[in-house]
């Protein structure tokens, strides 16, 4: 089968939207956690996700398309989670920006620290927080305890 | 804003120079500053049991002629009610003017230092940090060698647990020619994010090795640690490692006249009772520079000089 033929195959047909931003070329698989890392869950706007879509580059990909205003902060929930991933932020239905993605310095309740004997095991008020210490291997360490996290989403 | 001291690094060199200037300077001249704290009162908050540096943080605001107030296990603590660190610390720096803290958990001081409005002082947070045993080693070290560079250090035993001797070797890193010699069975080694990212990675000159025969010659200061019983999840690995080494009078005969015996206390089987008299065994004088050192650092938190 050619390419074309496979993209046609393919070829799954998600409305335009015409204010928001759309989550491209996510490792197939993880758009799901994207989703609910992000909160998406939680809004009322219309969502898309689609999963497993045929990419020239990657062989498959997800994608997350979401009808509102991207909030500051997601960029790094999403560069935390798949730093390879693109965004697109869309006005009047043309893409305006593509931000850089890039592991944020400091990451607050996104990963849990699973040190039995950090104070963040039996206080649970405290919010967990890892800063980037290794950007070459994607490690971080928590705040309080300094025990260290791989991102395994650091794929090369 | 108040300083807190949470890890050994939260000091530059210059200003661990001068905290040991003034450790010497108290050990010189005591009465000068017997009543430099007259009036102020330190909160020992320890959610777990310790003899030496409680008594040896009490001992120094006590010569330093200030008060002590806390309490001794978290069962005597607000803690088993459900109060968190963060309001522990609101409510003692209504009571007092400055806090050690030790906790079973890690993280605990810097959560209350986050709060306080008084200086904290981490005595110890679990396996992680324990500033005040690392200046004590430092002054012990200066106050006996007369200098912390140009020396060749062996730690030798539970390298891999020991949060002592990763604090120790994290703070001499940043003297000039500083040679590391470690000594323990092969479970016990130092874990890599020490001898990869901290000695590797700065071109610390360092060798590992499992007999202690061998390079006790070579050696200025030998620092000497416990297989702690509750690192081990398997009694028989305890039981099998726990005497693995034990610096005797036949030992310290290999020793050059010059090096010195440290440990950070408690000991148990690891040090010969037959050597504490070698004037090479200077782990108790060790005890006395550990409270200098609180009262030279109770001192600079407080931000308080002798008239």
């Amino acid at each position: 089968m050619s390419e074309t033929e496979k993209r046609k195959q393919y070829k799954l047909n998600v409305g335009k939207i015409e204010e928001g931003f759309v989550i491209d070329h996510i490792h197939p698989g993880r758009a799901m956690k994207i989703y609910n890392d992000l909160g998406l869950d939680k809004l009322e706007c219309s969502v898309a996700i689609i999963t497993n879509a045929f990419s020239m580059k990657m062989g498959k990909k997800d994608m997350i398309k979401v009808e509102m205003p991207l909030r500051e902060y997601d960029l790094d929930t999403i560069a935390f989670l798949d730093h390879r991933a693109t965004v697109d932020i869309i006005k009047d239905g043309e893409i305006i920006e593509r931000p850089r993605l890039e592991l944020p310095k400091t990451i607050t309740n996104v990963i849990k620290c699973h040190n039995p004997r950090c104070i963040t095991s039996i206080e649970q008020e405290l919010d967990h927080v890892f800063y980037l210490t290794d950007p070459e291997r994607g490690t971080y360490r928590c705040k309080y305890c300094e025990t260290e996290w791989v991102n395994q989403n650091t794929r090369k | 804003m108040v300083r807190s001291i949470l890890s050994p690094l939260d000091f530059s060199v210059e200003e661990l120079d001068q905290l040991m200037d003034l450790a010497d300077d108290i050990i010189r001249d005591p009465a000068k500053y017997a009543h430099t704290c007259d009036g102020r009162i330190l909160a020992t908050l320890f959610y777990e049991p310790s003899t030496r540096t409680r008594l040896s943080f009490e001992a120094a605001m006590l010569r330093l002629g200030g008060k002590c107030l806390g309490f001794h296990s978290a069962d005597s603590s607000s803690a088993t009610k459900g109060e968190t660190v963060a309001d522990t610390i609101r409510v003692a720096s209504c009571f007092a003017d400055i806090a050690a803290m030790r906790h079973p958990k890690e993280g605990a001081p810097l959560v209350a230092a986050s709060k306080s409005t008084i200086p904290v002082i981490n005595a110890g947070d679990g396996g992680h940090q324990h500033p005040t045993q690392t200046f004590t080693d430092l002054l012990t070290i200066r106050s006996l060698k007369g200098h912390l560079d140009n020396l060749t250090i062996g730690m030798c035993g539970d390298l891999k647990f020991g949060r002592t001797v990763h604090s120790l070797i994290r703070a001499l890193v940043r003297y000039a020619n500083v040679k590391f010699v470690f000594i323990s069975p092969k479970e016990l080694k130092l874990p890599s994010y020490i001898r990869d990212d901290l000695l590797i990675q700065n071109n610390i000159a360092f060798r590992e090795v499992t007999k202690l025969e061998d390079v006790l010659p070579s050696l200025d200061i030998l620092y000497m640690t416990r297989v702690q019983k509750e690192r081990f999840f398997n009694e028989e690995d305890y039981v099998r490692l726990k005497d693995f080494y034990i610096l005797d009078k036949k030992k310290m005969s290999m020793a050059s006249p010059d090096m010195l015996v440290l440990h950070p206390l408690p000991r148990v089987n690891e040090i010969s009772t037959e050597i504490d008299d070698d004037p090479r065994a200077v782990y108790f004088k060790q005890v006395k520079y550990g409270m200098y050192v609180r009262m030279a650092l109770i001192l600079t938190l407080l931000n308080i000089k002798p008239e």
